[in-house]
């Protein structure tokens, strides 16, 4: 399995990662050669195995829809590159 | 006094032969004086250190203490810890100071223990030599041109080198076994759910889990008795009961059925590896245990198995570091998407970016049925070799790892070489079972870890197990010769 340096623009683009042309050639091949290795799955025949998502094969434990956490707005907030009136600031979006 | 158990080191702190502040002193100097040699910690807390010691010794003067008040430990850097700096090995959080403490540590501390500061690790705990971490590649102790396994390397060399009395670690692939056995140290991989994800920095969340480094099974224990148990704010978390490890560590082992599965002792294992881990079987063959073979034939699927789900989880996990609320954010963005898109590439590893990728390509349109789903149903036959391995015996062993510590640099041209030294381990967690690495033994001057892999839950038994051996071998107890240094 290999992919060309297009394929690895489009994953990039998708995994919102800035490459240059030099990381997309040296992911080109370390991508292929995961990807090879993972093709062996293909051999295996599964048919009528059930995906497995949790090892415990638990339901998803649900709780009253309350509020059980305390306000830490400023505390988050202090973490973020930048923010104004106790908001997130991000570059412009809408003209 | 660095190589004291914590049971010993409890004793003298309720004796006053000892204060914790004492303590805490000692093995600060210690980091001090060795840990420029092994580059184990990214964060040293020790005025932290000094005031939590300081309320151990009040708390140990009015007689209110546990077995883990006043012990200094080491957390992971991937736990996040209340107002102290967390990176999780990355230069994407290299600012990031976490406003909540993570459960694991918060109920570490409320035990009473002394937090020195937070290990170096592989970044996001993806690596198997450490030498992935944005802080500096860790050193093993027992050789200092060696790795000392991934990704929770710095808490193994920290132990091992005795700059903190034990550590806690986490294990999503290896990550807690394989360092363990490299650096001759006794490690813990629990029962999927058994130890709270809240506030660990998530890798692969189906797979991700807590656990104890620690000299000893007996110090692991100790540490379980405070880390384990059900948590509310984890919503994977189990709530079948925890147990009491410590009751039980001096059950015998006569009667007890060991499955050696043939498949762990095949192509690609080192032959005095495997005359290590046949010698450790032997000593419990003369403590009343028998041995049979077993198989798990579906063993070799579990490293693409790994290497689709993994990445695919991680690839969806890591989507929050995106230079908005937290972490590293590029300079002069233009617009939103190249913040995005430079904040992600500048703060992430190339092997962190590799596997997003590799994600994100698994989890494409038109991809997800042959990469994500096809690796669910083979992580299904994975599960069912354990649990009809473990219809047969109590308990599966082999070895943690195909090699002791490889050399630094030996492995990072050639990744696909790295994933495949994850062989013994990657099952476990995809199977959801704990399992231990314990020290049984020497190679070339460099330590081996016996596997010992239980059933679901089985904690307890596994401690016990691991304890016995210990019990009648010496290979637990054993310092590389720099830690003598200090």
């Amino acid at each position: 399995m290999s992919i060309d340096k297009q394929d690895v623009q489009k994953i990039a683009h998708l995994a919102r990662l800035a490459l240059t042309e030099e990381d997309a050639v040296q992911y080109q091949h370390s991508l292929s050669s995961v990807l090879s290795l993972v093709e062996q799955m293909q051999s295996v025949d599964t048919d009528g195995v059930a995906p497995l998502s949790n090892p415990l094969e638990m339901t998803q434990r649900l709780r009253e829809d309350e509020v059980t956490e305390v306000n830490q707005r400023d505390a988050f907030l202090a973490n973020a590159p930048q923010t104004e009136a106790g908001l997130f600031l991000v570059p412009q979006v809408i003209e | 006094m660095f190589e004291q158990s914590i049971a010993t080191l409890a004793q003298q702190l309720r004796n006053k032969e000892i204060s914790s502040v004492e303590l805490t002193r000692l093995f600060l100097d210690r980091i001090q004086a060795l840990d420029p040699q092994l580059n184990s910690f990214i964060t040293i807390s020790d005025e932290l250190a000094l005031q939590q010691a300081k309320a151990a010794d009040t708390a140990i003067a009015n007689g209110s203490s546990s077995s883990l008040t006043g012990i200094p430990i080491a957390h992971k850097d991937l736990f996040c810890t209340q107002d102290v700096l967390t990176t999780c090995g990355s230069k994407m959080l290299n600012n990031f100071i976490p406003p909540y403490e993570s459960t694991v540590t918060s109920r570490i501390q409320q035990a009473g223990a002394v937090m020195l500061g937070k290990t170096n690790m592989d970044e996001f705990a993806m690596g198997s030599s450490n030498e992935n971490s944005f802080y500096g590649a860790v050193k093993n102790p027992w050789n200092l041109n060696k790795v000392p396994g991934g990704s929770s390397g710095g808490s193994a060399a920290a132990v091992a080198a005795g700059l903190a009395v034990a550590a806690t670690g986490t294990d999503t692939g290896g990550s807690i076994r394989q360092p363990a056995s490299f650096c001759g140290i006794t490690g813990l991989k629990p029962t999927y759910g058994r130890v709270s994800r809240f506030g660990m920095i998530a890798y692969a969340s189906s797979l991700d889990q807590g656990g104890p480094m620690a000299k000893s099974a007996e110090d692991c224990a100790h540490l379980m008795q405070a880390m384990a148990g059900f948590d509310d704010k984890d919503s994977t978390s189990s709530e079948t009961p925890k147990e009491d490890y410590l009751a039980n560590l001096n059950a015998p082992l006569a009667g007890l059925k060991i499955g050696l599965p043939k498949e762990y002792f095949g192509d690609g294992l080192d032959a005095k590896v495997a005359d290590t881990i046949m010698a450790a079987v032997k000593e419990f063959e003369k403590l009343g245990a028998t041995v049979k073979e077993v198989s798990l034939p579906n063993l070799q699927l579990s490293i693409p198995s790994y290497y689709v789900i993994a990445p695919s989880e991680a690839s969806s996990n890591l989507s929050r570091f995106d230079g908005v609320r937290f972490g590293h954010r590029c300079d002069d963005p233009k617009d939103l998407l190249d913040m995005y898109t430079r904040s992600r590439a500048e703060g992430f590893g190339t092997e962190v970016q590799k596997r997003i990728m590799v994600g994100t390509y698994a989890l494409s349109e038109g991809y997800y049925d042959a990469y994500y789903l096809k690796a669910q149903k083979i992580r299904r036959l994975i599960k069912e070799d354990f649990v009809n391995a473990l219809n047969e015996v109590d308990v599966i062993m082999g070895p943690v790892a195909p090699t002791t510590a490889f050399d630094l640099g030996s492995k990072t041209n050639d990744p696909v070489a790295m994933y495949l030294e994850d062989i013994y381990t990657l099952s476990v967690n995809l199977a959801g079972i704990p399992a231990m690495s314990v020290p049984a033994g020497f190679v070339d001057n460099m330590p081996v870890g016996l596997q010992i892999m239980g059933n679901y839950f089985a904690e307890a038994k596994l401690l016990n197990i691991a304890h016995q051996y210990q019990q009648n071998t010496d290979w637990h107890l054993q310092t590389p010769t720099m830690a003598k240094g200090a």
